[in-house]
């Protein structure tokens, strides 16, 4: 934790910023450039310069680790229950064209928000669950 | 042959390409672990603006939040735990420069038939055919190609990565969660010292 | 000059990915061999991605313009890097590890170790 007053107004201010950058890039990705592991590294990033300023101990009151394992599994099972959704709608497993029957396309955008979700839900949960244990390990002496 | 240099683009792309070259270089003759670590970082950001000249700024993103920012803290973390200084080599690296010469000059000599940079007509370029981009305006109303592509033309793919992702996280929670153990000989001389 | 210039791309790509090898081969401090790893996995990346460029071209994001670079080295890539560094904190926390049990991480002072047990 810093007591320098520069250091902590400083993160206080830019910290929604990159936050609200990361929900653009996950929830933008298929429009522009971005998706689902940027998003991830970016949002793990944004707690992670809250831990090195305001101490690991804020940031786990933030984001119990307990948490981010949890996030860490639910993302993958979010990528793989889309494709068993996509198996129950009555098409290939990871298809999603079959969504909206109608539209196809709409059926695909959709299909992508869902997997990309999991992907950032994942990436972001396991990048932070890899900082709290580095960040938690006392030095052996 | 027609290919020609784009050198608009050529006076940015080279000079980049130096500089991350000596980058590289002085990463490998530096003695400090910190400043190896920054350097890293540095090295990650230069790449990345490359990234964004070859048309990837989905990955150049990527690079420059992983590569100058979660890789930098976590091998800092490392550092922190395991010391800053790393010793001087003994020897003279005669046989691994030696080794890594040949190992480069074969890799260099393959790239003789390579097509030039930037080639519209290389093998590269004309697969798969029809082309993803091609295939994607009837299929998609997503007119991202890099986030079509890894969603949904490549699906199984990126599963297989994620996976992958989360089986490190688990293995690292794994290695590190709990308390360090006490050195094991030095709670074997501090039983000795008990019996005594 | 113009194959220098048109390859002068992969050559410093194996300048990169060489001095990532010799770090791994010659550096006996185990965090710089992951950093070396890591020097050798960016020029992996970059070796792909100059690949897929096109000259003229735009990032492969459709807008009606005609000329793209390829999407699927982009697609690689990215989920490459994230992998990437998944497992190079696999190899930095199998580092600490090793210091905790060891008490050091330089590979001579390690081997010395193990042969006098």
């Amino acid at each position: 934790m810093t007591r320098s007053p520069v250091l902590r107004v400083g993160v206080k201010i830019l910290l929604p910023y990159i936050m609200l950058f990361a929900l653009y890039v996950q929830f933008h990705g298929d429009l522009g450039a971005g998706g689902g592991f940027q998003a991830g590294v970016i949002f793990a990033a944004a707690m992670i310069l809250y831990s090195l300023v305001f101490g690991l101990e804020a940031a786990r009151r933030v984001v119990p680790p307990r948490v981010a394992e949890v996030f860490m599994a639910l993302g993958l099972l979010l990528y793989g229950g889309t494709g068993v959704a996509g198996l129950l709608a009555g098409g290939n497993y990871l298809d999603y064209a079959v969504f909206s029957p109608h539209h196809p396309q709409h059926g695909q955008h959709w299909g992508i928000f869902a997997v990309e979700l999991g992907v950032g839900l994942a990436v972001s949960a396991v990048m932070l669950s890899i900082f709290f244990s580095f960040a938690g390990r006392r030095r052996a002496e | 042959m027609t290919w020609q240099p784009a050198l608009g683009e050529e006076w940015i792309v080279l000079p980049l390409l130096t500089l991350l070259a000596c980058t590289a270089i002085i990463i490998v003759r530096m003695r400090s672990l910190f400043a190896a670590v920054m350097l890293t970082g540095a090295y990650s950001l230069l790449g990345a603006s490359w990234m964004l000249l070859l048309d990837a700024p989905d990955v150049a993103f990527t690079e420059a939040s992983v590569g100058a920012g979660l890789s930098t803290v976590l091998m800092l973390g490392t550092l922190a735990l395991t010391g800053r200084e790393a010793k001087a080599p003994r020897q003279r690296p005669l046989v691994p420069l030696l080794l890594v010469a040949l190992t480069g000059a074969a890799l260099v000599y393959g790239t003789l038939d390579m097509p030039f940079y930037g080639d519209p007509g290389a093998p590269v370029q004309r697969y798969p055919s029809p082309s993803y981009l091609e295939r994607m305006p009837g299929e998609f109303d997503v007119p991202n190609a890099v986030t079509a592509v890894l969603a949904s033309y490549r699906g199984y793919d990126t599963l297989g990565e994620t996976t992958v992702i989360f089986t490190a996280g688990i293995g690292v929670l794994l290695l590190l969660r709990g308390r360090p153990k006490r050195n094991e000989s030095a709670d074997a001389a501090s039983r000795k010292r008990d019996r005594a | 000059m113009t194959r220098v210039l048109g390859l002068y791309n992969y050559w410093i790509t194996i300048l990169l990915m060489m001095t990532g090898f010799l770090m791994v081969i010659w550096r006996t401090n185990f965090v710089k061999k992951v950093i070396g790893l890591s020097l050798f996995q960016t020029s992996v990346y970059l070796l792909y991605l100059t690949m897929g460029k096109v000259q003229g071209g735009t990032a492969p994001i459709l807008n009606g313009s005609a000329v793209y670079s390829h999407p699927l080295p982009s697609v690689l890539m990215l989920t490459a890097i994230v992998v990437g560094i998944s497992t190079a904190a696999v190899a930095l926390a199998f580092v600490v590890r090793i210091r905790e049990a060891y008490g050091t991480i330089d590979e001579d002072e390690l081997k010395a170790l193990d042969d006098a047990e």
